[in-house]
């Protein structure tokens, strides 16, 4: 609160100042061009600067795009403009007016609107019911209310039926609802977070027509990204945050998808590539007629597929078309119908510790549900998985030891930036904790490894170490499956390259000449895949 | 650095309970002024009971039992299985083994082993019953072993009928006693000429329990088992995280049926200080009950570590043997009990904001010690991509590199 004077006289300055400029230049609107104006904005956290020095200037009726890597502050200065955080210094200034939000509702009655990467909806009521619901004041809850939906989905194109249940819907009908959510509660500025992460590419081509809508209305859109082609082609400006803060902004127009991205990161891109080609004869993972009964359909149909010893066979896929249930019968986690072999020899009916002991290492989607002890030493994190084998047991008793001695061999050939073995994995970011995991996963020389989005979330540095791992490992003879919603990822580090939907192998596509936009088409159905 | 971190951590770990007692304390004292006693008094008549001889003798004794209790729940906790049971797992092993102890035609020597083994495995498959719920029918741990308590005590007073395992002597009931070649053997001899030398020798009858030993040696052995054997690391693990135990090849269904078996064996050995070593070396009404729920506060207290519960099984032993006498001055007994629900509720927040403060304090040393380093330095993507420097335009790299664009420069 001290700093409140010194905050305000400057910005309380500027203000003036433009208007002296406005009212003196005839052909300026009355209002000032900016929607949001942010200056100096500076968050502190005990030990890290999360934001510092944070100057973003959003026009009113633009798609302003934030782009950055995980961990760059994206988040906290989303949280800032929202009114979830203040901060410790700089102004906010909406609409030529300086702003305090100390919480979300004073960010809603100045006119801003979140939509959120996780939808906030109650999945068992209606579209009116989530649209209405801590917003009855508005228009009550009953036919007014309902009027006022149809009409706002009619204005911007939105496609929302007030009376279907929510459950009913697909993801991107729920991410309208959503939208509609904020728009009915008189936003003018929409901040979307990660919007496109849980989208399939049409459904990110219609939310992009919406957002133009939107915009032809008057709307502004703060859209936050780390996808950057499609940064590109929906935003009109880009503002790029690197380590807390904002690095430059920039017009679509004026980089290409490659630049931005070392914008991103400060340094040259890493590229998933495989080089020279190590595929051997020796089938080391067959899998064959794999069933995941689930309700209604089954969950995996009937995959077959054969992993060779250094091949890395990649499975592409929109989340949610058996991928997940496929690993987990892989290593014995589900109850699964078919074989799964292992060198030939039938493993189907062993659990899952047999299966991990006889060579199949496992790095899950989720590290944090599936991979980590989140609360317990990196040590103790390097024997999961693993703690019947040495160096982390000797009979019935766990070598201390041993672990703690191969945890620093780990932490010192994976790059895990951590102060020691001892500090708990919740205390290292995400990157080192997956460093951690591969680490791990590779220690007791696999045979076969299956990766299930292993670069999900890390910074870049963290992922052209894992790529680097997943190529010597794979030149040494590994047998890698490798799950991953980074289509150049897939294309880039897969020697062969499947296409699932709907718990079916749909397609087999050639890695060398597919392009992203045909694995898409592939992996939703449309269109015979290459 | 790692003896810092680690001393930072055992520090942590002991503000939880001493802050607890503080408040707990001050409470208490509250309390009294509240309803017109002298707290001062109060406090001096517990220390001065605390420090004779006799209330040593039952304040040790009473820790010893207390003691098996907490580590028959902490095992439980240690995967975050909540065994309610151990008061119907105890009390159904107690009669039983009295009965198996008090059984004639057994030959000397043999008594002790049977009473000891039968008082386990009933405990054992008492709790296993609750196990084998879960396992097959996902029922709630909580759920059935409250209802096993209360089947428990059904099936005591039932077994305890007269023609069954009990017999009527005066105007009570209970088993038939163990002979004395199936008692206990007492600490005494090593017990009283320690506490001789410290002044404390009690009266004759008082005699410490020689389970004392076995309740250390289960300590020690409960120690052993979590924390340096792979059964105690997948115990550890399927509590800290169980999908991610599954993910690691944890049988966790395994895990909770022999987990729920040894709690329930350890919980059988609670009442066998009672039976062996009290005055009527019987099962009769007068059994005590309840030392199972009192069990999993003291686990709660001692943070289901064997040292932690050692200290909390004492404390608790204390409060309830030096309140006894306050009844004589007015002050109702039941400040025992207040005492004990403060200390509780304190303690049980007061561990998990340090848990919390903990975990903090450690993300922001973590994040500090790596300073110079938390941005991302991709050296290997460098290297990687050296060949595609020529396609960088060399401007752009340095405004970027330089916070602040000539964009937000000029509008200042």
């Amino acid at each position: 609160m001290d700093r409140a004077p010194a905050s305000v006289c400057p910005g309380h300055v500027a203000y003036r100042a433009r208007r002296q400029l406005i009212t003196a230049s005839p052909s300026a609107a009355a209002q000032p061009t900016s929607a949001v104006e942010l200056r100096g904005i500076t968050k502190r956290f005990p030990g890290v600067i999360a934001n510092s020095d944070v100057n973003l200037v959003v026009r009113r009726g633009e798609v302003h795009a934030i782009v950055g890597e995980n961990g760059a502050g994206k988040s906290t200065l989303m949280k800032i403009l929202y009114g979830m955080q203040k901060p410790d210094e700089g102004t906010i200034t909406v609409n030529g007016r300086e702003a305090s939000f100390s919480s979300p509702s004073d960010a809603i009655d100045a006119g801003f609107g979140m939509v959120h990467q996780h939808f906030m909806l109650a999945d068992n009521m209606t579209v009116l019911e989530n649209v209405v619901l801590g917003a009855e004041r508005l228009h009550g809850i009953g036919a007014k209310a309902r009027a006022r939906i149809r009409e706002i989905s009619a204005a911007y194109h939105l496609d929302v039926e007030p009376d279907e249940l929510v459950e009913d819907l697909g993801v991107g009908d729920r991410q309208r609802v959503e939208i509609l959510k904020v728009l009915y509660r008189g936003a003018k500025v929409l901040i979307l977070d990660e919007p496109t992460a849980v989208l399939v590419p049409q459904e990110v081509d219609e939310l992009f027509g919406n957002l133009r809508e939107l915009k032809a209305e008057g709307l502004t859109v703060i859209f936050i990204s780390h996808k950057l082609d499609e940064v590109r082609a929906v935003a009109d400006t880009i503002t790029v945050i690197r380590r807390g803060t904002t690095v430059t902004t920039v017009s679509p127009a004026d980089v290409t998808a490659r630049q931005l991205a070392e914008l991103m990161v400060g340094s040259e891109l890493p590229e998933p590539t495989l080089g020279a080609v190590t595929v051997t004869d020796i089938a080391t993972l067959s899998v064959s007629g794999l069933t995941v009964a689930g309700i209604g359909r089954d969950l995996v149909h009937d995959v077959s597929l054969t992993i060779h010893s250094g091949e890395v066979v990649g499975l592409a896929g929109v989340e949610g078309n058996g991928q997940a249930e496929l690993v987990e019968a892989i290593m014995g986690v589900r109850p699964a119908t078919g074989t799964v072999q292992l060198a030939g020899v039938d493993i189907s009916g062993w659990d899952t510790r047999r299966r991990r002991d006889a060579g199949i290492g496992y790095i899950p989607e989720d590290r944090h549900r599936h991979a980590l002890l989140l609360e317990s030493p990196l040590w103790e994190n390097r024997m999961l998985g693993h703690q019947t084998q040495p160096p982390n047991s000797r009979g019935a008793f766990i070598d201390r030891a041993g672990a703690r001695k191969d945890t620093v061999r780990i932490v010192e050939e994976y790059d895990v930036r951590t102060p020691g073995i001892e500090v708990s994995a919740a205390s290292l970011s995400g990157g080192n904790q997956q460093k951690l995991i591969v680490g791990r996963e590779m220690s007791n020389e696999p045979k076969v490894l299956i990766a299930a989005h292993p670069t999900r979330g890390v910074d870049v540095g963290a992922q052209a170490a894992i790529w680097e791992q997943l190529r010597q490992a794979r030149a040494a003879g590994l047998a890698t499956l490798l799950i991953s919603a980074d289509l150049d990822e897939l294309i880039g580090m897969s020697d062969t390259l499947y296409v699932i939907l709907r718990g079916r192998l749909v397609a087999q596509v050639d890695p060398a000449t597919v392009t992203p936009e045909e694995l898409g088409a592939a992996m939703t159905g449309a269109g015979e895949a290459a | 650095m790692t003896a810092s971190l680690r001393l930072r951590r055992f520090l942590l770990l002991l503000a939880a309970p001493v802050l607890a007692l503080v408040i707990s304390l001050v409470a208490v004292t509250l309390l009294l002024l509240a309803i017109g006693n002298s707290p001062g008094e109060t406090f001096q008549t517990m220390l001065r009971t605390g420090t004779q001889p006799n209330a040593v003798v039952d304040i040790v004794n009473k820790g010893t039992f207390l003691y098996i209790a907490a580590l028959a729940v902490a095992i439980g906790f240690k995967m975050n299985l909540f065994n309610i049971g151990v008061d119907g797992q105890y009390r159904l092993a107690a009669l039983i083994a009295a009965g198996v102890g008090g059984a004639p035609g057994i030959p000397g020597f043999l008594r002790l082993p049977l009473i000891l083994v039968a008082a386990v495995l009933v405990g054992a498959m008492w709790a296993g019953i609750a196990a084998v719920l879960k396992i097959t029918r996902g029922v709630n741990e909580v759920l059935s072993t409250i209802m096993l308590n209360a089947i428990a005590t059904a099936a005591t007073a039932y077994l305890l009928q007269d023609g069954g395992l009990g017999v009527i002597t005066g105007n009570s009931i209970g088993t038939r006693p163990v002979p004395e070649s199936g008692w206990f053997p007492s600490l005494d001899p090593i017990a009283r000429p320690l506490l001789g030398a410290f002044g404390l020798t009690p009266s004759p009858s008082k005699q410490v329990y020689g389970f004392l030993v076995v309740a250390v040696l289960l300590g020690i052995g409960f120690w052993v088992l979590v924390n340096r054997t792979r059964f105690g690391f997948d115990l550890r693990a399927t509590g800290a995280n169980p999908s991610a135990a599954v993910a690691s090849g944890i049988n966790v269904k395994r895990m909770i049926l022999v987990s729920m078996l040894l709690s329930g064996a350890v919980a059988g050995l609670v009442g066998m200080p009672l039976l062996l070593e009290s005055s009527g070396h019987n099962y009769s009404q007068n059994f005590p009950t309840g030392i199972g729920f009192t069990g999993i506060a003291v686990a709660l207290l001692g943070r289901n570590s064997p040292i932690g519960i050692a200290f909390a099984a004492l404390l608790w032993a204390y409060l309830d043997v030096t309140t006894a006498p306050l009844a004589l001055f007015g002050i109702s007994d039941k400040l025992s009990a207040i005492m004990q629900a403060l200390i509780l509720l304190a303690v049980v927040v007061a561990y998990e904001v340090v848990r919390r403060t903990t975990a903090a304090s450690e993300q922001r040393r973590v994040a500090r010690e790596l300073g110079d380093d938390t941005a991302p330095a991709p050296t290997a993507g460098v290297e990687m991509s050296k060949a595609s420097r020529a396609g960088m335009p060399t401007d752009k790299a340095e405004s970027a590199d330089r916070p602040g664009t000539a964009d937000t420069g000029t509008r200042r």
